[in-house]
């Protein structure tokens, strides 16, 4: 008998994306938070917003990744007040040097460098993998990984949790510089339903933000209209409509 | 400024300042006491307007009522959410609560489920406890959206008789709380589906009483008598 071991402390075994593409970046994930070998929430959101521009990937611990997006989401809207707009080049380059001595004015970055700090000070006690997506009118779309242990690394697309180890291969044939918005939401649904198919512990339906210069767009693709790969079976209902389902017709002969 | 060590009672909540003596303990061979856990299964469910809750903890009550007086505001569910999301995440998983948290203000009805380490999940219908799973079952075959107050009501009484009936940690009866706005209806007892079947006609009368050997009372204040000294205002 499998001990489902429900005392497990809430965790994403996950799929989470982040793309760019020419315009803005596209966020993509899966949606199963697993207790142990219990599916806890089978349509979770780990797709969570920061400000109105950038948003959060979250992996790893549900607890740690949510407490860490709330503090960040709450200094990036005093940050957003005392700048009064989403922040000026000058002033955003003066905090990150304060926060991560950095010479790189940007505003994505601010929220990837506030997430790294308590991420890397807490490295300890925080288990929790972030992708952090956003568009802004200085540098346009940005994706920065910020795996366990808080380091930050700006890159033109990201894959992290548990299901990524699927995606490696796939995205270094996928990728491509300079997509359109249409193919990139493309790419990550397609590969977020690669790694739901491999990985145990992903699941459930796909969710996808688009971030751009015009505002942000989600999107949510159920688990039973995705695409059906190698050996995957079609989904049924319920086990009794196979049963009660007519055998196939005598041949004619 | 006194240079005299004080001695500063503890502020409350938990003390872990014996965690190193068990734990040396223990490892001298000491048998830890065990610890009685209460299986239990509880659901929440969102129909229409409103949802229902078989089991809360009200551990919060106070802080809301406080967040009440300071913002001249209802409270929102998602306030109580967040207070008890931090008080949990703060003791990192020690403190063994798993809560559904439901409620109706402003903004509509709302269903939360909290886990022990701090993650909260926002979910139409939910489950936890020991029996959660035979609950959840239950939910997963029957709800759908646009449930009427009394079909709602069926259905957690149905998951929760699942837990009772297939969840060795969960028993006895079925309680229900329906939460509209503005109203909230106790439904204690809403279900007995575990009645005792036999009982003794001769009653039952128990003998042997716990008996008194010495009353001694301390009074813990002393009494304390104020008097007025009438006297000259101070002077600057």
């Amino acid at each position: 008998m499998m001990d489902l071991n429900l005392d497990a402390p809430h965790s994403m075994g996950t799929t989470i994306i982040g793309v760019t593409y020419n315009g803005g970046v596209v966020l993509g994930a899966d949606s199963r938070t697993s207790t142990g070998m219990y599916v806890a929430n089978r349509a979770s959101d780990k797709i969570t917003q920061l400000t109105s521009n950038v948003y959060v990937c979250r992996s790893g611990s549900a607890a740690d990744s949510q407490v860490v997006s709330d503090y960040v989401r709450y200094f990036l809207h005093q940050h957003t007040i005392h700048l009064g707009q989403p922040a000026t080049v000058k002033v955003s380059a003066n905090l990150i040097r304060m926060l991560a001595y950095n010479n790189k004015p940007a505003t994505v970055k601010v929220s990837a460098n506030l997430i790294r700090m308590l991420a890397y000070n807490n490295k300890n006690m925080l288990q929790t993998g972030l992708i952090v997506g956003g568009w802004d009118k200085y540098e346009g779309g940005k994706i920065y990984g910020i795996p366990l242990g808080g380091t930050v690394v700006e890159q033109p697309f990201a894959i992290g949790g548990s299901g990524s180890s699927y995606l490696y291969g796939f995205f270094d044939q996928a990728w491509k510089e300079n997509m359109t918005k249409e193919e990139a939401e493309q790419l990550v649904v397609k590969a977020v339903s690669l790694a739901i198919a491999r990985d145990g512990a992903s699941g459930g339906v796909v969710r996808t933000v688009i971030i751009n210069s015009e505002g942000v767009t989600r999107n949510f693709y159920p688990g039973d209209k995705l695409q059906l790969w190698h050996e995957e079976l079609e989904p049924q209902n319920s086990l009794l409509d196979i049963l009660n389902a007519a055998g196939p017709e005598p041949m004619a002969i | 400024m006194s240079q005299s060590t004080v001695d500063v009672p503890p502020k409350g909540g938990f003390s872990f300042d014996l965690c190193k003596r068990n734990d040396m303990l223990i490892q001298k061979g000491l048998k830890a006491p065990s610890f009685l856990k209460t299986g239990t299964t509880i659901v929440g469910l969102i129909f229409k307007l409103s949802w229902f809750l078989s089991h809360c903890s009200d551990m919060v009550s106070s802080q809301l009522r406080l967040h009440r007086y300071q913002t001249g505001r209802d409270s929102r569910v998602i306030t109580a959410l967040t207070l008890l999301k931090k008080h949990l995440f703060s003791y990192q998983g020690h403190v063994s609560a798993a809560l559904v948290l439901g409620g109706v203000d402003i903004t509509g009805p709302h269903l939360h489920t909290i886990y022990p380490h701090g993650s909260t999940d926002t979910l139409p219908f939910a489950t936890m406890g020991s029996g959660s799973l035979a609950a959840m079952s239950v939910f997963e075959a029957k709800y759908k959206e646009g449930l009427t107050r009394d079909e709602g009501i069926k259905l957690v009484a149905e998951a929760i008789c699942s837990g009772i009936f297939n969840d060795l940690g969960s028993g006895s009866n079925v309680d229900i709380c329906v939460i509209t706005k503005g109203n909230k209806e106790y439904l204690r007892n809403y279900m007995e589906p575990n009645p005792r079947t036999y009982v003794s006609s001769k009653g039952y009368s128990f003998t042997k009483k716990t008996e008194v050997l010495r009353t001694k009372i301390t009074p813990l204040m002393e009494r304390v008598e104020i008097t007025e000294v009438t006297g000259e205002a101070m002077e600057e």
